[in-house]
């Protein structure tokens, strides 16, 4: 008795709810962020597409954001809350959000998904990541190029593919200009710890690295370098106020483009289940002007990038060998995306072992 | 700069917040209060040191907010445990919640702008005087300030009366105040000392070992110092090798990786942990060492009446 | 004028009720004042933070699964403190709990049979019982102190699991990410009704039952109060402090194991690097405000789980941020720890300098 009660009042709430996000003309956005929006890094650049929707739909749309979520159980409850409150298209901005996606999915299949950086897609759950590896295919050749040591130190948050292809694809775009670039790679086993980060950076430049580069997400690495009179990249965002001097440019996350796409699409009625891996051509991954570089590895980093944007050079094309000098990728292929979003291997001319 | 000079350097960078509030809470410990909001605390000097700072445009300014705000944070705790006389334990924790939340209340403002940078005290020519110069002259402020502290802290507290006078109020407060000495003032005192210190650390984290303001910046470290306090057996000199111990072992383990020797992140991260358990046992197993220094109070509320 | 309290010559009955109504009032007084300063109708405020999570079926059923693993945890910990036995080590042994149950869906991913489920339960407790005992046994050797012992191994566990879930616990299918295998069938527990109310719930209230008559009738619970209010008194009556203390540990660690596998098992539905929103560290505080009584403990999580979940319909309802719902439960908490001093003593003004202190 008291489940059938209970399952008439759900379903009751679950009417009035779709009723209401119909009867709106609004469309209502929500999304779901797993850091503070203050974290000037991953979360930070979701909530800057987010102002972007705002900017360019206006009355047209209204967006409502759920911060510092936790990964797990308590995900599946701020989206279930968003899409109880009526919204219509429902962005959830981090990995560990993908099983808690896919749950809410199937009890509102009037409401659209999206799913950053997961593989899962349903009717109405889409997916959609960007190709960060093709700026650090662009940083590597600027780093191999402005070192005088020749080697370079790379602060890496967890070893999952995302972070193992940035840190190959740097040390392909290093070795196109000095084929004996070496890197030193820390694993801080964090994405956001602004003093490990910090200390990371201080021991590398210690070694003999005299470039920083990071898949973390806090500015401590580049003030660092600064600091030391070495040089670095930006992640995520533009930093050049943290280190105007030290800067070398900055992969910086750009979802507006993707994000007001979307938007688009569900106010025209043709928004479909995707999955979506923007880059540099859509402008989802976008170059920090190229600054504190001598004039012609400018000229080449653009060059580089212009290539890659057009689709003239993909940062993963064989011949490419593995660390232990096995046949990766026959010379003139190019990695598909599958197996490049499952990679655990480094390529060869890295020194330290995958921490598995 | 050798590789040498640099790593210790950065351990001494990354030991001083932990030295800092670690000697706070051996004060507050001593008097016989446990108060486990180090956390709160810090992260609430870190945030108004950087906002001070960057309103005025001077660090200095921004060191004396932090500890102002370490000082207030721990006034409340001492209301509360002291006067109202609740626990030490359920407080302390609601004083870590609390000020994680409203430092990023607060900080909401400040998020995302270049910091101020605590400068080094450059001392002329001892600071050019190859490796000893920039090791033992090269630093800011609040690194010789947090020797000085400890410094002051074991001289105040087994040289003078006072020291004395917080030793009997945290062993036995009873027969402290039945000498006439007023327990809940002396444990005021030491509370708001361990909030100031707190305040520091979290400054330092702010203004000098990463100039910015970010969201749970403190990240554990507040938990790192209460450990510290048992580790060193409330005992000054301890704090100090505890403290510098820490983050030699934290930066040798991001040494020995960029050598490219694979460790497993995991276990580099926990090795602080393991060694703090380890030395809690070998110390804890020599009681001789622990019984005379152990505030016996400790936790305990103190009633006047009873 | 200064304050001075008087202590009661026995506990004040009214103020044992009254206390919890009094902060929640002070909270809502001064809470209204704030949203009302920030540019908010505070009715308005006060109505979505207090009140609508109680409003909807749904809500509700996320307030149980909220609040199961906080009355899991605190019921046990409430046993821990009343014997003067420090476990702040919860969370870890939370996660402990978590990795033992997941090992039979992980290791024996094909086994379906009621069995699965109940084996899965009881290997987290044991998992739980076990880390939690660590501490003790650490306490009882050597006197290390627990307090710290077991807030360190917190960290161990999680970077255990932290380091399992992106490795050897890596689903294969899943592309390398780190997460283990989806559980399934009867790997998952039975929910009840139409929600993401679990099994978990049941055991919790059966926990509270049971660690209530255990306190109030039985012959260990005698020896448990004793040992917590005097350990010389208790070693008269032929208790052994070491023996309250390791079993203090083992039962608060097998209940916070066992919220851990409840966790995995029921709304997680599989191994993440994060499985607990930090319920064993909330759980403390539910402990004290749940006066260290079991019974005290079932309000005191459902309390706990409302201020969450008001502060997550608070940002979506009201654009607030997380950090105002934050402060919002730090001054809820301080207001009733103050007010519970109530309970055992009078407030009193004096004028001048009291006579507080020096005497």
């Amino acid at each position: 008795m008291k489940k059938l009660i209970g399952s008439i009042a759900l379903s009751l709430a679950m009417v009035f709810a779709v009723g209401a996000a119909s009867a709106a003309e609004k469309l209502k956005i929500g999304f779901i962020y797993v850091g503070p929006i203050g974290d000037h890094g991953w979360s930070y650049q979701h909530d800057q597409g987010r102002l972007a929707i705002e900017k360019a739909f206006g009355d047209k749309v209204e967006t409502v954001y759920v911060e510092k979520v936790a990964e797990g159980p308590d995900a599946e409850r701020a989206i279930e809350r968003l899409a109880r409150k009526g919204a219509g298209l429902i962005f959830t901005t981090s990995f560990g959000f993908m099983e808690p996606t896919l749950k809410v999915a199937k009890r509102f299949p009037k409401v659209k998904f999206e799913h950053a950086t997961g593989y899962k897609q349903s009717k109405n759950v889409a997916t959609y990541n960007a190709r960060f590896y093709e700026g650090r295919y662009i940083i590597g050749q600027i780093a191999a190029k402005m070192s005088k040591s020749g080697t370079a130190g790379y602060i890496a948050s967890f070893p999952i593919p995302e972070v193992v292809m940035g840190i190959n694809s740097f040390i392909l775009g290093a070795q196109t200009i000095n084929p004996n670039f070496k890197l030193k790679v820390i694993w801080v086993n964090s994405w956001f710890d602004p003093g490990k980060e910090a200390d990371a950076a201080k021991v590398l430049i210690g070694q003999g690295a005299d470039i920083i580069t990071q898949h973390t997400d806090s500015t401590a690495p580049l003030q660092i370098a600064a600091d030391k009179g070495a040089m670095g990249f930006g992640q995520a965002s533009n930093m050049i106020k943290f280190a105007p001097k030290a800067q070398l440019t900055s992969i910086v996350d750009n979802w507006a483009p993707y994000y007001v796409r979307r938007v688009r699409a569900v106010l025209d009625g043709t928004w479909t289940s995707s999955n979506t891996w923007d880059g540099l051509t859509q402008g989802t991954v976008e170059m920090a002007p190229y600054t504190n570089m001598p004039a012609d590895v400018a000229a080449m980093a653009k060059k580089t990038q212009a290539m890659i944007t057009s689709g003239k050079l993909h940062p993963f094309t064989g011949p490419l060998y593995k660390q232990d000098g096995s046949m990766a990728l026959a010379a003139g292929k190019v990695m598909d995306d599958g197996t490049l979003s499952g990679m655990n291997w480094y390529v060869k001319g890295i020194d330290g072992n995958l921490p598995k | 700069m050798g590789a040498f000079e640099a790593v210790i350097l950065t351990i001494i960078t990354a030991s001083t917040p932990l030295l800092l509030a670690a000697i706070g809470e051996l004060v507050t410990e001593r008097s016989g209060v446990l108060n486990l909001g180090v956390e709160g605390m810090m992260i609430m000097g870190a945030v108004c040191g950087f906002a001070a700072a960057y309103t005025s445009q001077s660090a200095m300014l921004g060191v004396a907010a932090g500890l102002i705000a370490g000082v207030g944070m721990s006034l409340l705790f001492a209301f509360l445990t002291q006067t109202l006389m609740t626990s030490q334990v359920a407080t302390g924790l609601s004083l870590t919640l609390l000020g994680l939340g409203l430092s990023g209340l607060i900080g909401e403002a400040f998020t995302g702008l270049p910091g101020i940078k605590l400068a080094a005290l450059d001392i002329p020519f001892l600071s050019d005087i190859p490796f000893i110069g920039p090791i033992l002259f090269g630093h800011d402020i609040l690194v010789y300030a947090s020797l000085a502290i400890t410094a002051g802290a074991a001289y105040v507290l087994f040289r003078t009366r006072l020291g004395l006078i917080i030793t009997a109020v945290g062993g036995n407060h009873h027969s402290a105040h039945a000498l006439g000495y007023n327990v809940i003032r002396v444990r005021y005192g030491c509370i708001a000392f361990g909030g100031g210190c707190s305040g520091l650390a979290g400054a330092y984290l702010s203004l000098a070992y990463t100039p910015q303001w970010i969201e749970n910046m403190s990240s554990g470290r507040g938990w790192i110092a209460l450990a510290l306090v048992v580790f060193s057996t409330w005992l000054p000199g301890r704090v100090l090798i505890g403290a510098y111990l820490f983050g030699a072992v934290w930066i040798m383990g991001l040494y020995v990786q960029a050598l490219g020797v694979a460790i497993p992140a995991q276990l580099l991260s926990s090795l602080p942990y393991l060694v703090t358990i380890v030395a809690l046992i070998i110390i804890s197993g020599n009681k001789t060492l622990t019984k005379v220094n152990t505030p016996a109070c400790i936790g305990q509320p103190f009633a006047p009446e009873r | 004028m200064m304050l001075i309290l008087e202590k009661r010559s026995e506990q004040s009955r009214a103020m044992t009720f009254l206390s919890p109504i009094l902060a929640i009032g002070l909270t809502v007084v001064i809470g209204g004042f704030i949203f009302a300063g920030l540019g908010l109708d505070p009715f308005k405020a006060l109505y979505i933070y207090f009140i609508e999570p109680m409003t909807s079926l749904w809500s509700i059923e996320e307030l149980v699964v909220k609040a199961a693993p906080l009355i899991l945890i605190g019921a046990g910990l409430a046993i821990c403190y009343t014997a003067n036995v420090w476990n702040i080590g919860a969370e870890g042994q939370l996660t402990i709990g978590a990795l033992f149950g997941s090992a039979i869906p992980v290791y024996f991913t094909a086994w379906q049979s009621p069995l699965t489920l109940v084996l899965m339960l009881v290997l987290g407790a044991i998992g739980g019982a076990l880390f939690g005992a660590i501490p003790a046994l650490l306490k009882n050797r050597f006197g290390a102190n627990e307090i710290l012992t077991s807030l360190m191994l917190v960290y161990v566990a999680q970077l255990l699991l932290d380091w399992l879930v992106r490795g050897h616990w890596r689903d294969p299918k899943g592309f390398n990410f780190p997460q283990s295998v989806p559980f399934e069938g009867w790997q998952l527990l039975p929910l009840l009704g139409e929600g993401r109310v679990h099994m978990g719930a049941i055991l919790a209230v059966i926990a509270v039952f049971i660690l209530w008559v255990m306190m109030s009738r039985s012959l260990r619970g005698f020896e448990i109060r004793v040992i917590g209010s005097s350990p010389r008194a208790g070693a008269f009556a032929g208790f052994s402090q070491k023996r309250v203390v390791l079993f203090c540990f083992m039962l608060s660690g097998g209940l916070a194991g066992l919220a851990g596998i409840c966790e995995v098992a029921g709304p997680s539905g599989q191994l993440q690097p994060t499985i607990s929103p930090g319920y064993g560290f909330t759980a403390i505080i539910v402990a004290f405000l749940g006066r260290l009584n079991p019974i005290g403990v079932l309000f005191a999580g459902v309390l706990l789980a409302i201020s969450y979940l008001g502060g997550e319909a608070a940002q979506v309802e009201l654009g607030i941020s997380d950090k105002t719902a934050q402060v919002f439960q730090g001054m809820l908490l301080f207001f009733i720890l103050a007010c519970d001093t109530l309970i055992h003593y009078r407030i009193k003004f004096a004028p001048g300098r009291g006579a507080a202190g020096a005497a």
